[in-house]
């Protein structure tokens, strides 16, 4: 497969391209699994959201 | 008011995010799916069924990435207005966590759009650069999303930031008709709409075809990202509001319990 003479813009468009939305996803699954130990973490040790001063209305 | 209102519309639905974490829990899969096909499929048809162009020859290529960055960078930040418009008109509990998960996104594919345009610029026009209308008009859309960024995370009272990232958001849309109409209301060495014109499309369809491939491609991803980003999101606020309480609970507890009582959660951190 040959690009002709421009083919080095070529490639670093879709490498630089590549390499974004790779990055952009490494950094999505990396802060995911961060939150959901700490959720995890949090839930084991029995955290709720609401302080106890705070009481849920019935309706 | 537990039980789920007849009439209420799928955004209504959606405000609960608790269902939506689950909804999206299904659909990301899919989305992932569809996406990594889509754009496989697109790629394929790029570099072994579209032809080159008969004046610019193999660089057409690279269209078939800068075109759907920035239709993304465009989307990506009318998707923040309209969850603006949300936020502040609706309250709606999701409109802020969408506006916010979508700004880094956006802000990448439109650094993307400058940078594949300045890379197809330089063997096409002889420059990688020029204050043209449409080139400028972008690079000023990639500061506003990064303006965007810098606000919320200038402020620390999240209900606030919100608000005001949200203005911004709002005051900043009408960058999006300027660009899209830049190559028409100046004289601009970008070329005009050659897609999404009054007329139809103006490419052969071996390239056309490719080129809606590779966008839907994009698109599928730009929407499975901005889910995963506000999955993310919201686990965030649930950690926040879980670890405040849990302060306010331990400094509650400390002046009146005795230190052999102090076991209401483990170990205080």
């Amino acid at each position: 497969m040959s690009l002709g003479p421009h083919a080095a813009f070529i490639w670093i468009s879709y490498l630089a391209t590549a390499l974004a939305v790779g990055v952009l996803l490494a950094w999505l699954f990396w802060d995911g699994r961060r939150h959901e130990r700490r959720l995890a973490d949090l839930e084991a040790r029995g955290a709720r959201r609401r302080s106890p001063g705070k009481t849920i209305s019935p309706d | 008011m537990s039980a789920q209102q007849p009439n209420q519309t799928i955004t209504q639905r959606l405000a609960n995010p608790t269902r939506f974490m689950a909804l999206s829990a299904t659909l990301l899969p899919w989305l992932w799916g569809a996406a990594a096909i889509l754009i496989a499929y697109g790629l394929f048809l790029a570099f072994f069924r579209a032809p080159p162009d008969y004046q610019q020859g193999e660089t057409v290529k690279i269209m078939f990435i800068h075109v759907p960055s920035a239709w993304l960078a465009m989307g990506g930040y009318l998707l923040i207005a309209i969850s603006s418009f949300g936020l502040l008109v609706f309250r709606h509990p999701l409109a802020d966590v969408s506006a916010k998960a979508a700004a880094p996104l956006g802000a990448t594919f439109t650094a993307l759009a400058l940078i594949t345009g300045s890379l197809w610029g330089k063997p096409m026009w002889g420059t990688y650069w020029v204050w043209d209308a449409r080139l400028t008009s972008v690079l000023i859309l990639f500061f506003l999303y990064l303006g965007l960024m810098a606000l919320r995370s200038s402020i620390e009272e999240e209900t606030l930031a919100a608000k005001l990232t949200a203005i911004l958001a709002l005051v900043g849309v009408t960058i999006l008709p300027i660009i899209k109409f830049s190559v028409d209301w100046w004289n601009t060495l970008h070329q005009p709409a050659s897609v999404v014109r009054l007329g139809g499309a103006a490419i052969h369809p071996s390239i056309l075809v490719p080129l809606l491939v590779m966008a839907a491609g994009f698109t599928v991803l730009f929407v499975a990202m901005h889910m995963k980003a506000m999955r993310n999101e919201i686990m965030r606020r649930r950690i926040k509001a879980m670890t405040m309480a849990e302060i306010e609970r331990q400094s509650m507890a400390a002046p009146v319990s005795a230190p052999a009582s102090a076991s209401v959660s483990g170990k205080a951190t």
